[in-house]
């Protein structure tokens, strides 16, 4: 799949992202935005779509860290 | 330890509060006390304002009635942010268990209550010199006279002695007795004279101030302890001990663990659909720390079961499996440390990375060697040659 064709709402896992792709995902985000996914975000869902990533980003560079 | 068992919340809270010494007084000042060998003061000043010294002190007494897991907890808590405050708090709790569980006596139960109002830290003189580290018979003994008594001890060790309120020591229930006819005697500072004559310079658990000292104390003799020290030892004093001391253990190793874990995942982070070379063996360490999570929990466990049952504490079989606690957990944390500085290589052994081992690998060391796994083990031998169930 185009990356253009991607929606923010794509369901990335059915655009064939492997979980092991999905680990990669996560330690580039985690590097870019210098934080870390805590053990409640480490769930499949929360790497589902853009959308989703966006908002576990944005819970983690605004709440005060746990 | 109560009849009273505090609930959840409680215990959660006491929890709280060692995370907050931890993250606040005993880690910021770790590095400091480890250079200069110097008593953790910042956090013994915490865990007063805390008011966890008396964690172990029944509810009416004026403690918080917590359960030895709990106190185990917070041992492991602290040993992630200073080994040596992690260690004087567990050492002083094991004195305090010995009161809290042998406290038949009116003036016993007046310095647990001492120790809550005070938060007084109590140690220990429990090796003496020329006994040859057989810490069941002694060679100092009690003198009384009249109403008071009179005690004069060469000691080897006396861990943070010139810091304590109390100091709990073994001696021969009097001049007549026999080495192994002992007696815990409790001696409140302002009756004890310490005088130096041993150092404390040592590769880790340095803060602990386990300086040599001749102990000469008075006091009042109701402060001889009634039980047989026999007893107290094999009841509490020893269980409490290698329970507490393997939390210890268990701390440096999860800090450790916790080291290798951040500097894998960063590796990760740097070259990312790359397995860095260090991850395989992070899977490796973390099977060992669950080894020594599994083995300090399990021993809790057998002691929770029988805490109790007087007799069955000072069988021959839960004295060889405390002992082998000792010897597996000290072991194990050297290993945990040492596979983590493989893991994190030049920056586990620099000394100035946020990977830095170094003092975590020589505070690692002193599990094995402060009351040495070889004099255990060959304790364990000779009890092995009589047990029957063990």
């Amino acid at each position: 799949m185009p990356i253009d064709a991607l929606t923010d709402d794509t369901d990335l896992y059915e655009a064939g992202m492997t979980s092991h792709a999905s680990v990669t995902v996560m330690l580039a985000i985690e590097d870019t935005f210098d934080i870390e996914f805590p053990e409640r975000l480490l769930r499949k869902a929360t790497f589902s779509s853009v959308a989703a990533i966006r908002d576990a980003v944005t819970q983690l560079t605004t709440a005060a860290p746990a | 330890m109560t009849v009273d068992a505090p609930t959840v919340a409680d215990a959660a809270a006491l929890l709280d509060s060692a995370r907050r010494v931890g993250l606040d007084a005993a880690g910021p000042h770790a590095a400091d006390v480890d250079k200069h060998a110097r008593f953790p003061v910042e956090t013994i000043s915490a865990l007063r304002e805390a008011g966890l010294m008396s964690a172990l002190v029944p509810a009416e007494f004026g403690g918080a009635g917590a359960t030895l897991r709990t106190v185990s907890e917070v041992v492991t808590i602290l040993a992630r942010h200073c080994s040596s405050s992690a260690l004087i708090y567990a050492m002083h709790q094991s004195q305090v268990a010995c009161l809290v569980r042998h406290s038949q006596q009116e003036s016993v139960r007046e310095v647990l209550r001492g120790i809550v109002d005070g938060q007084l830290l109590v140690a220990s003189a429990t090796t003496e010199i020329g006994i040859g580290g057989d810490v069941r018979s002694s060679t100092c003994a009690v003198e009384r006279d009249g109403d008071n008594y009179r005690l004069r001890k060469q000691a080897p060790v006396i861990s943070y002695g010139a810091f304590a309120d109390l100091i709990l020591a073994t001696a021969r229930r009097d001049v007549d007795s026999a080495p192994h006819d002992q007696v815990l005697v409790i001696c409140p500072a302002d009756g004890v004279v310490l005088e130096q004559t041993g150092s404390w310079d040592t590769l880790g658990f340095r803060g602990t101030c386990s300086n040599g000292y001749l102990l000469t104390a008075e006091g009042d003799a109701s402060l001889v302890m009634a039980d047989p020290y026999a007893d107290i030892s094999s009841q509490t004093m020893l269980p409490a001990a290698h329970l507490l001391w393997a939390s210890a253990w268990l701390g440096i190793a999860e800090e450790a663990a916790d080291r290798a874990r951040r500097f894998v995942q960063a590796a990760a982070r740097a070259k990312l659909g790359t397995t860095p070379p260090g991850a395989l063996r992070l899977a490796e360490l973390f099977a060992e720390l669950q080894l020594l999570r599994d083995l300090v929990d399990g021993a809790l466990r057998r002691f929770e079961a029988i805490a109790d049952d007087r007799e069955a504490l000072s069988g021959a079989s839960v004295t060889v499996a405390l002992n082998s606690l000792k010897v597996s957990a000290s072991s194990l944390a050297v290993d945990v440390v040492s596979r983590a500085m493989l893991i994190c290589g030049i920056a586990g052994y620099r000394e100035d990375s946020p990977y830095s081992l170094g003092r975590l690998l020589r505070d690692a060391f002193g599990a094995e060697l402060m009351v040495n796994n070889d004099r255990i083990s060959h304790h364990n031998a000779q009890l092995l040659l009589v047990a029957k169930d063990a």
